[in-house]
């Protein structure tokens, strides 16, 4: 979990300006992962958060900009090359995405058919194995529509964890859940990191989450369309000057100011 | 074929030892390694009296665990060892398929009571795999024998398309009540929309149903031209045509397509409501779902469906006529003809089908879509399901009106 800023940068996102259409998204964004750190994209609701995502684990492309992965160029890596790129790493989307008609077992099977030709035995083994490390050896055979939205959240993320990824890119983990499922969520997050030192990217904006797994975080804001701030959670929360920021922050305490 | 078959299997293989380069070898587990990417190295010994140790070295990935795995899942079976050892001493690094050739080793050897025990592994690595361990997989639910399977299933079906058929008359009988309640206040109706999907389902479907009537009196009078030409009745051919068109043909075909465009298309619209839990949303409001959502669509559907087997009909009678005219009958003959055939009882008969198939579209598609459940295939479920009760509620209709215009001499 503190890795810091020394460690190599795995991703490196240069100058991108991503929208649709006409209409811009962002602008002019610039920033590093780290290798192994838990990396976080903050914003209110509309800012970009999700598109910026998207375009990083290569669903869009950018206007302009680069945006490297491990060393390849995500926008305009093509066949085999982007092929063993998507296998280094894993996406958990914001309500899981999982196939319906397929036990979760089925679900993390896929994804190892598709990138192995290991024995069908092997594949079950090491599906069940990631649905351990997430808490949900149990669960194996349900389908995604037995599942509670937390335990679909954690089976998203052993279907990420499949083929072993170098990073792993959740959109919004903790959105729709209660405290209690969220923070074990965020232990989870913490201790995949510690174990397998895989790099995390985590689009939220549930506070609570950043200060319980961010290394470093960085916050967009709709209206200037770029990053406003950027650092470790607590720097932001006690040392940023930007109204906006500190708005963000102490949201709760100033709402409990008004009730009070 | 064949060849192109097997060079497409060589490109696919190829792919995936490509993907097994780049994808798993540089993996997470590879990284750590020093040296020696993905080569480990595996060697058996003999312990004890009928023990087998396997000495693992390097780095263990997934090209390795599936270059080892049926080779060490084959000598197991031979060997019937009393016990395992591995030597993992030398083992540098392991990613998850490496540990799942350990522990389905582990499993099988539990399963059979027998030792196994891993040695010199690292420590971070022993904590990772215990971590990962799910421990001996659940033993299968033992199936029932297939006698009771199938009987369980029929039982099954014909409760479910009984308890089927009594829900869609109870909702056809509740949606008519409801009907009736409309026409004594109109103003309960949602006219906007009923307007709305009266233009979807009528008006936009005006060209394929004059299309279809057009090919099917076109194909009706080649057709029976065949028959009719043995005894030079050739002229009867419109007769024919005219009275299937108006009586059957005319009705039935202009129902089908509405089923198939509207019907399915009124099953997803409130089956994707029902999931996005707008149909909840409308009941907590006190709106009735059945009065907001089905009712419009009942009384667009009864509107436009004679007035779409008219079209139906009109473009039947012109490609008829095209087929005469071809036959060398001048026009008017053709139409003299037609008007002697039928009669307007034999229109009209026709038509009261249509308000009732009308009904019956729209009434299943919309009980359909209100039915519909959860999973992500629930709303393609629901579509064709509207499409098939559809069209086995309209043909047995057609046949009940077949019965009771006989009795009436219609």
């Amino acid at each position: 979990m503190t890795m810091g800023s020394d460690a190599p940068p795995i991703i490196q996102v240069s100058d991108v300006t991503v929208g649709y259409d006409h209409h811009i998204v962002l602008k002019d964004v610039t920033f590093e992962v780290g290798a192994g750190e838990v990396f976080c994209i903050l914003g209110g609701s509309g800012c970009g958060k999700s598109t910026l995502l998207k375009h990083m684990i290569g669903l869009h492309r950018p206007l302009t900009g680069r945006i490297l992965i491990d060393g390849t160029d995500i926008v305009t890596a093509e066949g085999e090359e982007r092929r063993a790129l998507l296998g280094r790493i894993g996406v958990a989307y914001q309500n899981g995405a999982l196939f319906g008609s397929m036990s979760l077992i089925e679900n993390i099977c896929l994804v190892l058919e598709e990138f192995t030709s290991l024995p069908r035995q092997a594949m079950q083994t090491i599906a069940r194995m990631k649905m351990k490390v997430v808490g949900l050896q149990d669960a194996g055979d349900r389908l995604p529509s037995e599942l509670s939205g937390g335990m679909r959240k954690r089976a998203a993320i052993a279907r990420a964890l499949a083929l072993d990824p170098k990073i792993l890119f959740l959109d919004e983990p903790s959105a729709g859940l209660d405290p209690i499922t969220a923070a074990q969520l965020d232990d989870l997050i913490v201790e995949l990191s510690q174990t397998l030192k895989i790099t995390f990217v985590i689009v939220t904006h549930e506070l609570a989450s950043i200060f319980a797994v961010a290394d470093h975080v960085i916050m967009l804001d709709k209206e200037r369309q770029t990053i406003v701030a950027r650092g470790s959670p607590e720097e932001l929360r006690d040392r940023s000057d930007d109204p906006w920021v500190r708005q963000f922050f102490h949201r709760e305490s100033s709402a409990a100011g008004i009730r009070r | 074929m064949y060849v192109s078959g097997l060079a497409a299997r060589a490109v696919r293989v190829r792919r995936r030892l490509g993907a097994l380069e780049h994808g798993w070898e540089e993996g997470f587990w590879a990284r750590k390694a020093v040296v020696d990417s993905g080569a480990a190295s595996l060697d058996y010994e003999q312990f004890e009296e009928r023990g087998l140790r396997l000495v693992l070295k390097g780095t263990l990935n997934a090209a390795d665990a599936q270059r080892f795995w049926p080779q060490v899942m084959q000598k197991v079976a031979q060997c019937d060892p009393s016990a395992i050892e591995v030597d993992a001493g030398g083992v540098e690094s392991l990613d998850t398929a490496g540990m799942a050739l350990l522990l389905e080793l582990k499993a099988g050897q539990e399963q059979r009571q027998r030792g196994f025990r891993i040695q010199g592994l690292r420590d971070d690595l022993t904590e990772l795999m215990r971590r990962f361990d799910p421990g001996p997989p659940a033993p299968p639910k033992p199936a029932p024998p297939w006698l009771v399977r199938a009987i369980h299933r029929v039982g099954e079906i014909s409760h479910g398309s009984l308890v089927g058929f009594h829900t869609q008359v109870a909702f056809l009988g509740e949606i008519f009540v409801r009907l009736l309640s409309v026409l004594v206040r109109p103003r309960r109706l949602r006219w906007a929309d009923t307007f709305l999907i009266a233009e979807k389902a009528g008006a936009n479907a005006v060209g394929i149903v004059a299309l279809m009537g057009f090919l099917i009196g076109l194909i009706l009078a080649f057709q029976s031209a065949i028959g009719m030409r043995k005894f030079g009745a050739e002229i009867y051919v419109a007769d024919l045509v005219v009275l299937v068109l108006f009586r059957e043909l005319g009705p039935l075909i202009t129902a089908f397509i509405l089923t198939s465009r509207s019907g399915s298309a009124f099953a997803a619209e409130l089956g994707t409501m029902k999931v996005n839990e707008e149909v909840d949303a409308l009941v907590t409001m006190g709106v009735d779902p059945v009065q907001f959502l089905a009712l419009p669509r009942l009384v667009a559907a009864i509107c436009v469906m004679p007035l779409l087997t008219l079209f139906n009909e009109l473009f039947g009678l012109i490609g008829c006529g095209l087929v005469m005219r071809s036959f060398g009958f001048p026009v008017a003959a053709y139409i003299d003809q037609i008007q002697e055939a039928a009669s307007l009882g034999d229109l009209f008969g026709g038509l009261v089908k249509t308000f009732v198939f009308g009904a019956l579209i729209a009434g299943i598609g919309c009980l359909r879509g209100l039915q519909t459940g959860n999973s992500p295939s629930a709303v393609g479920d629901s579509a064709t399901r509207a499409v098939v009760s559809g069209i086995v509620a309209i043909v047995v209709a057609d046949g009940v009106f077949a019965v009771l215009y006989y009795y009436l001499g219609v």
